[in-house]
């Protein structure tokens, strides 16, 4: 499914390993944490949340709980954000006094996170909130870091980083091509 | 300034009441019309003013036997002043008021008044019609006799129907021996029940309350009938619907004393128009929609009725065609569709609208011409409408070639109350004379070119 | 006269348009003055989005900033308790300032008073204008007339497009697709605005609507006993010679409020023969499919269109559709007042690798 113009930055497998291995960083930080929650950003970020969830899961033997968040309407910018219409939220039990860890797929100008955890406290106050990234492609325009990071990628403004999925796109590849 | 002599040179002059089509000079001096030459020189005799009409068509000038003028009482929205104006632009030069006037025109008083204002303020004639009943209320009955003395060509209480049969059978009755026709406006109101348009599709889609047709068409059997028992004239005033044309021939057959208009928008104008898209019928209502330019009294018919007046005055079966002119201020048009008051902006563009329908093939010149002029002189039963030696010079010459835009805020009407704005037509009055004095020439207008009022 | 060249994207014959591109978004909405001029793709992204803001109105802090610093105004020139309080609190859980103004058609100088309300709202600078007027097309007249967005909440007997669009959202969450399922409706037509939306409504989402109600409502060129054609706009729509013809096999019975109004005008010799005739009963009911939905836009008149049996019964959804208005219009006012709302930067299938 690459065609010409695209970049493969990660194959499947590469975005395997990382992910195994964010989960043991997410767990060795959170170390007495069985109220881990892990809050994916609609819509990939969701489905990442969940592999990490499982992931745990098979490290650990718990699974922490997964909440999907839609931050669209906390957004500064909304003019960037895509065309698909809000969709329903879900964090089950809330998140007040329970360390969060907020899954995306691309860490960009940092905006979508900022938004996410603004709305996040509508949900109640997290004891402490990540920050965990399959793709952190820089470009930064507010002081918002990732504690977990799958790849760095340095891009340029006008390039577009794709990240594919399985359960969306039918398979996993993190893909760089030329905006437009 | 009666002295003047003009001749009107080379062109189609079309007289119907003396049968002329051709060719032809009309000679005017002193305020009347000379002669109707046999052929054409292509030139004024000496000493004459020349108006060379190569090209156009010359007729006499139109006669509207439905206007309002809103004058005395509604000033801003028309006066006589600015009505006769826009006359003159339209190529009218006899036009009758309608008394829904305030004070309405019920009593002596208020006709003379009007008729000594318009005779020395207005552009061209204008002639009185009173009322049938004092105020208009339709309780008793004016004092017919005392305003047919004032000059009355006819009683009318015109936008109210005269809903009380009783009151319609005296009015027809008690005019029978003044000889002057009863102009009463048809609409049952019970059938019509608030509504604001044509019953129909577009009133459906709309959600806007119908009018039925029925609501003119019941009222125009009962006047018929009550015309049959007393023997007196009726005068339809704009005949809408093919219900009612069908009693109207049924009625002429069998005798009965009664002649019928149609008006400019009723021949060319469907409820279609309500959509705001000039007749076109979208997909989806924009907010073009609700044209409260197109609200008028009775309403926009459907296409089907308006082939059927269409047909009926080509046929001659409706005698005439009036312009039923019913300015109205922007307070009264730029608001809800419901809340808007009746009525259309159409001196101006009375000719031109309905000279499409002879292009369509739909009516010959001629007849349009003589719905214009000698049919509506013969129901007032004037010497005027027609270009016969020693009549008034009213004189109108057509350029039916011109293509113009409408654009009612160059109108000389005080309002701009007009569904036609940006509509491009073809055929347009170009000069118009009255008494032998030119009243309006176009080359004036686009000269000066200057903002009205 | 008819002048030949169509309007910009208007279509001459006037076929109703059951239109299935799948367009989301495209050109910036200003107004939403009817359904019919939505496609079927905005109408399902709205209800998508209307999803989103349901669960939001179910949370304990029921506020967002989205709409924050924007103005809306609701303009009602009619009672309507229910229906402004869902705008006025759909506004504010979008973080919008709202105002209320009850405005009286019976001012002195009728179109004057309504201009002149727009035009002073206009000069404080507004983003939408929630418009219930008694006048059909008072929301298209204002549109000309003001820079802000505005929204139908009811114009005289022509359109209640959220009130559709809500109904349409509940049909979706209970039953699904509605392609192919029957809708029957009955009541009023020729004077219900609820009434025109939905048949509109639910015939671009491809259901088949029927109606059953007295002769003396409906438009005198329909015929009870027939299906309408194209031209009327409503082409395809069933009319039933009885209610018992329209529920039956329904998958949707909607009972439209019947008013007295019409008893007045003599539209029906008594509110008591229309429920026996066409009220909707447990035995009526029946005759509709497993499962089918028992819908009524409120306030219902029990005992005259729906028995209170039925109204509270287990197929009533009529609770539902109460709760699912807030975030039906949150949905609307966020389409239409969100800035910036129509770009859609990397497209919305591949990923939103520029977001972040």
């Amino acid at each position: 499914m690459t065609n010409e113009m695209e970049r493969v930055l990660l194959t499947q497998d590469d975005i395997r390993r990382a992910m195994t291995r964010i989960s043991h960083e997410i767990l060795e930080q959170n170390r007495a944490s069985s109220d881990l929650v892990l809050v994916g950003l609609q819509t990939r970020g969701v489905h990442i949340a969940k592999r990490l969830a499982d992931s745990i899961e098979r490290i650990e033997g718990f699974r922490p709980i997964v909440g999907t968040l839609d931050p669209r309407l906390w957004r500064d910018d909304p003019e960037v954000a895509s065309g698909q219409p809000l969709m329903p939220s879900d964090i089950p039990e809330g998140v007040g006094g329970k360390p969060v860890v907020i899954v995306d797929d691309v860490l960009y100008t940092g905006r979508t996170i900022r938004a996410a955890m603004e709305a996040l406290l509508d949900f109640g106050r997290a004891s402490r909130i990540q920050l965990a990234v399959l793709v952190d492609r820089g470009h930064r325009e507010l002081p918002i870091r990732p504690d977990f990071t799958g790849k760095n990628i340095p891009t340029a403004r006008g390039e577009r980083v794709q990240v594919r999925i399985t359960e969306i796109d039918g398979d996993d590849a993190v893909v760089l091509g030329r905006e437009g | 300034m009666a002295a003047r002599k003009l001749a009107i040179t080379g062109g189609r002059v079309i007289d119907p009441a003396q049968g002329i089509d051709r060719i032809a000079d009309v000679l005017i001096s002193n305020g009347k019309i000379d002669e109707v030459t046999a052929g054409t020189t292509g030139s004024a005799p000496d000493g004459y003013e020349h108006i060379d009409a190569s090209g156009k068509i010359v007729s006499p000038g139109f006669v509207d036997l439905h206007t309002h003028l809103r004058d005395p009482g509604q000033e801003w929205k028309e006066t006589i002043v600015t009505g006769t104006r826009a006359a003159a632009f339209g190529g009218f030069t006899t036009i009758s008021a309608m008394p829904n006037t305030d004070p309405v025109q019920d009593s002596a008083a208020v006709v003379d008044d009007v008729m000594r204002r318009s005779a020395a303020d207005g552009l061209i004639r204008v002639l009185p019609i009173g009322a049938i009943s004092i105020g208009q209320k339709g309780k008793q009955l004016a004092p017919m006799g005392e305003l047919a003395n004032s000059g009355v060509i006819g009683f009318s209480d015109d936008g109210n129907p005269v809903t009380d049969a009783n009151l319609m059978r005296q009015a027809l009755s008690y005019s029978v021996e003044l000889g002057l026709p009863i102009i009463n406006h048809a609409e049952d109101k019970k059938i019509g029940a608030g509504g604001v348009m044509s019953a129909g599709t577009v009133a459906t889609r709309l959600g806007l309350a119908g009018v039925p047709a029925e609501a003119e068409t019941a009222m125009v059997a009962r006047d018929l009938n009550l015309a049959a028992l007393t023997k007196a004239r009726l005068h339809i005033p704009h005949i809408s619907t093919a219900g009612s044309l069908i009693a109207l021939r049924t009625a002429k057959e069998s005798g009965v004393d009664v002649t019928a208009e149609v008006t400019p928008h009723h021949l060319t104008l469907s409820d279609e128009w309500v959509y705001g898209l000039k007749g076109v019928v979208p997909t989806t209502v924009g907010p073009e929609a609700y044209d409260t330019n197109t609200k008028v009294n009775p309403p926009l018919r459907s296409r089907a009725d308006v082939e059927a007046v269409i047909d009926a005055v080509s046929e001659g079966l409706i005698d005439i065609i009036a312009t039923d002119h019913a300015p109205h201020a922007a307070t009264d048009k730029v608001c809800t569709y419901n809340e808007a008051a009746h009525g259309i902006n159409v001196l101006e563009t009375a000719f031109s609208s309905v000279f499409q329908l002879v292009d369509a093939g739909k009516i010959s010149v001629v007849r349009l011409i003589e719905s214009l002029t000698s049919g509506p002189a013969t129901i007032l039963r004037k010497d005027i409408g027609s270009l016969k030696k020693g009549f008034s010079a009213d004189v109108v010459v057509i350029d039916p070639g011109s293509k113009w835009i409408v654009n009612p805020e160059q109108f000389e009407s005080k309002s701009v109350n007009s569904p036609l704005a940006g509509v491009e037509l073809t055929g347009r009055v170009v000069t118009t004379i009255y008494q032998g004095e030119t009243v309006f020439d176009l080359s004036d207008v686009v000269a000066s070119a200057g903002a009205k009022q | 006269m008819t002048n030949p060249t169509t309007a910009a994207g208007n279509n001459p014959a006037g076929e109703s348009s059951n239109d299935a591109s799948e367009e989301m978004f495209v050109a910036p909405r200003q107004h939403l003055l009817d359904l019919d001029d939505l496609s079927v793709g905005e109408i399902n992204d709205l209800l998508d989005s209307a999803e989103g803001m349901l669960e939001i109105t179910g949370r304990d802090i029921r506020k967002t900033p989205a709409l924050r610093g924007k103005t809306i105004i609701t303009l009602f020139f009619e009672n309507s308790t229910r229906t402004r309080v869902s705008f006025e609190q759909a506004g504010k859980i979008l973080g919008a300032d709202v105002i209320n103004v009850t405005a009286s058609t019976s001012s002195v100088s009728k179109g004057e008073s309504l201009l002149n309300t727009v035009k002073t709202l206009q000069a404080m600078k507004i983003d939408a204008l929630v418009v219930r007027h008694p006048h059909s097309g008072a929301p298209y007249f204002i549109s000309n007339h003001t820079d802000a967005s505005v929204v139908n909440a009811g114009d005289g007997m022509h359109a209640h497009p959220t009130q559709s669009l809500l109904d349409l959202f509940t049909v979706r969450n209970n039953i699904g697709d509605m392609a192919g399922k029957k809708i029957a409706i009955v009541g009023d037509v020729l004077y219900s605005r609820v009434a025109r939306s939905d048949i509109l409504a639910f015939q671009k989402m491809g259901a088949e609507v029927t109606i059953s109600c007295p002769n003396t409502l409906i438009p005198d060129e329909w015929t009870l006993g027939s299906t309408l054609g194209d031209e009327t706009g409503f082409g395809g729509l069933k009319l039933a010679r009885n209610v018992e013809e329209a529920v039956d096999s329904a998958d949707v019975v909607m009972a439209l409020r019947i008013q007295q109004e019409r008893q007045d005008a003599g539209h029906l010799p008594s509110l008591r023969e229309y429920s026996d005739r066409w009220g909707i009963n447990a035995k009526r009911m029946a005759l509709a499919n497993d499962g089918a939905l028992l819908m009524h836009p409120g306030p219902m008149n029990e005992g005259v269109e729906i028995s209170s049996e039925v109204a509270h019964g287990a197929q009533s959804v009529v609770e539902e559709q109460v709760r699912n208005a807030v975030a039906v219009r949150m949905a609307v006012l966020y389409a239409l007042c969100a800035p910036g709302k129509s770009s859609r930067i990397g497209g919305s299938e591949s990923n939103s690798g520029n977001e972040a």
